[in-house]
């Protein structure tokens, strides 16, 4: 199952990490990021730039509106996510809580969804069977 | 609480689970022995966790309480043998840097249990288990067998891995290829098990099949200048891609030309492209993951089944075919060449395999002489190959369909 770790931060978390050495902030997120990589788990994952640089689209009225600037008065901002394949939500949780990651900030997680949400369970043994011959040969 | 603190114990298992028992068995040398201390330090943290809470690093407090039981196990035997007297006095003296794990521990796991003394029957839940940190439950779900029948075949190929004396090391120069091939070959039969699906309802192949996947991302972190590692990555996310396309609501497969194409996943045929990139970038040629890989990719970038490149598939196929022959490739090879340049030039293809007696059980080859017939309008022959095609099919609607094929003839 894939879940989505949603990185949220606030405006005094942001002022506060100024104060660290941007190298040691990359460092300790390069080191998660592959110990991530090298367990087989990250499929994907970004990190966003600064909430000024982006806009508000909002769909309040007849026509959507575009705004400048951050997001009305929210003082969370999301500011990056990754994307991960895990056995369980408790996988999930254990690589979300290692996030080199500090007070002011938090991780939303989700699970991502995926085709046994929406499929039926009337799969017949037999025909699947086939499948793995039959596609391919069928004509590829 | 007891069943949250068993996930929990579980989820950690399965992230530290490989590094803990590699660094136990380069410690120990006995892979069976490791994975027992690591065992009994689970009982341990079943516990205590839920007194305790989860200790920051999980993964060392496993591994130092594995490492006490180890020393505590071995003074116990002191006077039976010298080595592991050796051995305790050394732990116990405070060598800690020997339990912390180097990345190149897990390699010489992967090796392991992966070796040639081992059947495939073993390599694979003992791979799942102590590479995928996967527990005896889960791997007996998903290989649909009872979790005795997991447990004892774990516990016997530890025992042969024993009795064989077999080093915890990564192969020797002259044996690389082969030993790299068994453990691909490893990675890709779970995969294939999950693929194909044998047995079991869509939800199982679809969690081994990603089972798969992640010990092949594994596989790529540990091995990244292999570039058969990437390309059966690659093969393995172009073969994901398709999942939510190929079965019916009612359970039945849908071909690959019939697929909605819309359904494939995009973002996991990215993921593919970008590992066969990683393949071809280290320029040691394509094998036959990487070329299986670049076959599937071809399908991939296409918007429709005749928009795929035919005559590179053709050329793709034929590498194939000379690197690792067999009537299956030749059949797939028959139909890409009628795709691309027509089915006169794919029936000599097929008649010479069947002069051969290839694949003389199924229904493949009569099925595909059939259908190339038939577009070349040579009716009686086309209906005799569907008949025999429908006589060998192994399910009923796979035989209504090819009878109504040849009823419509």
């Amino acid at each position: 199952m894939k879940y989505m770790l949603i990185m949220r931060t606030t405006d005094e978390a942001i002022a506060a990490s100024r104060d660290v050495d941007f190298e040691e902030i990359i460092n300790a997120m390069g080191k998660y990021n592959e110990s991530m990589v090298t367990a087989g788990v990250l499929l994907a994952g970004e990190g966003l730039s600064d909430p000024d640089e982006g806009f508000v689209v909002d769909f309040d009225a007849e026509q959507p509106i575009v705004t400048d600037g951050p997001y009305g008065e929210t003082h969370e901002l999301f500011n990056g996510f990754w994307i991960i394949e895990v056995s369980s939500k408790e996988e999930a949780a254990e690589w979300a809580s290692r996030a080199p990651l500090g007070a002011g900030t938090r991780m939303e997680v989700r699970r991502v969804h995926d085709e046994s949400d929406f499929a039926d369970h009337a799969d017949n043994e037999y025909i699947q069977k086939e499948q793995g011959w039959r596609e391919e040969l069928g004509t590829n | 609480m007891m069943a949250d603190s068993r996930r929990t114990v579980d989820a950690v298992w399965r992230i530290e689970g490989p590094r803990i028992i590699a660094t136990l068995t380069r410690v120990t040398g006995d892979i069976g022995l490791a994975e027992d201390l690591a065992q009994a330090a689970i009982v341990d943290a079943l516990s205590q966790w839920p007194e305790s809470g989860v200790p920051r690093n999980a993964g060392a407090w496993l591994t130092a309480v594995a490492k006490r039981k180890a020393i505590d196990g071995w003074r116990r035997r002191e006077r039976l043998d010298e080595r592991y007297r050796m051995l305790a006095h050394q732990l116990a003296a405070g060598e800690e840097q020997l339990w912390e794990p180097i990345p190149d521990d897990v390699l010489r796991l992967v090796f392991t249990t992966c070796h040639p003394v081992l059947s495939r029957e073993a390599q694979v839940p003992l791979t799942l288990r102590v590479v995928g940190g996967l527990t005896t439950d889960e791997i007996a779900r998903m290989l649909l067998v009872p979790v005795a029948t997991v447990q004892q075949r774990i516990v016997r190929a530890k025992r042969t891995l024993s009795a064989a004396n077999v080093p915890f090391q990564t192969p020797e120069e002259n044996e690389w290829g082969e030993r790299l091939g068994a453990v691909l070959g490893v990675v890709y039969l779970i995969y294939t098990e999950g693929y194909a699906a044998t047995r079991g309802d869509r939800w199982i192949r679809t969690e081994l099949a990603n089972e798969a996947l992640r010990l092949g991302r594994v596989l790529a972190g540990l091995m990244p200048h292999e570039p058969e590692v990437h390309g059966l990555v690659a093969l393995m996310e172009f073969q994901s891609s398709r999942f939510a396309a190929r079965v019916k609501r009612d359970g039945s497969s849908v071909l690959l030309a019939d697929q909605d194409r819309t359904r494939w996943n995009r973002a996991q045929i990215e993921r593919g492209r970008a590992a066969l990139g990683r393949a071809d970038a280290i320029g040691r040629g394509r094998g036959s993951y990487s070329l299986q890989a670049a076959i599937a990719e071809c399908h991939a970038v296409a918007p429709t089944v005749e928009e795929a490149d035919w005559t590179h598939i053709v050329t793709l196929y034929e590498a194939l075919g000379q690197l690792a022959p067999s009537p299956i490739i030749e059949l797939n090879r028959a139909v890409a060449v009628s795709m691309a340049s027509g089915p006169e030039d794919a029936v000599p293809i097929v008649e010479r395999l069947a002069a051969d007696g290839a694949l003389p059980r199924s229904h493949l080859l009569p099925s595909v002489h059939g259908e190339l017939l038939r577009q070349l309008g040579r009716v009686e022959e086309a209906r005799a190959e569907l008949l025999t095609a429908a006589e060998l099919a192994a399910n009923e609607r796979e035989r209504a369909v090819l009878r109504a094929k040849a009823a419509a003839l």
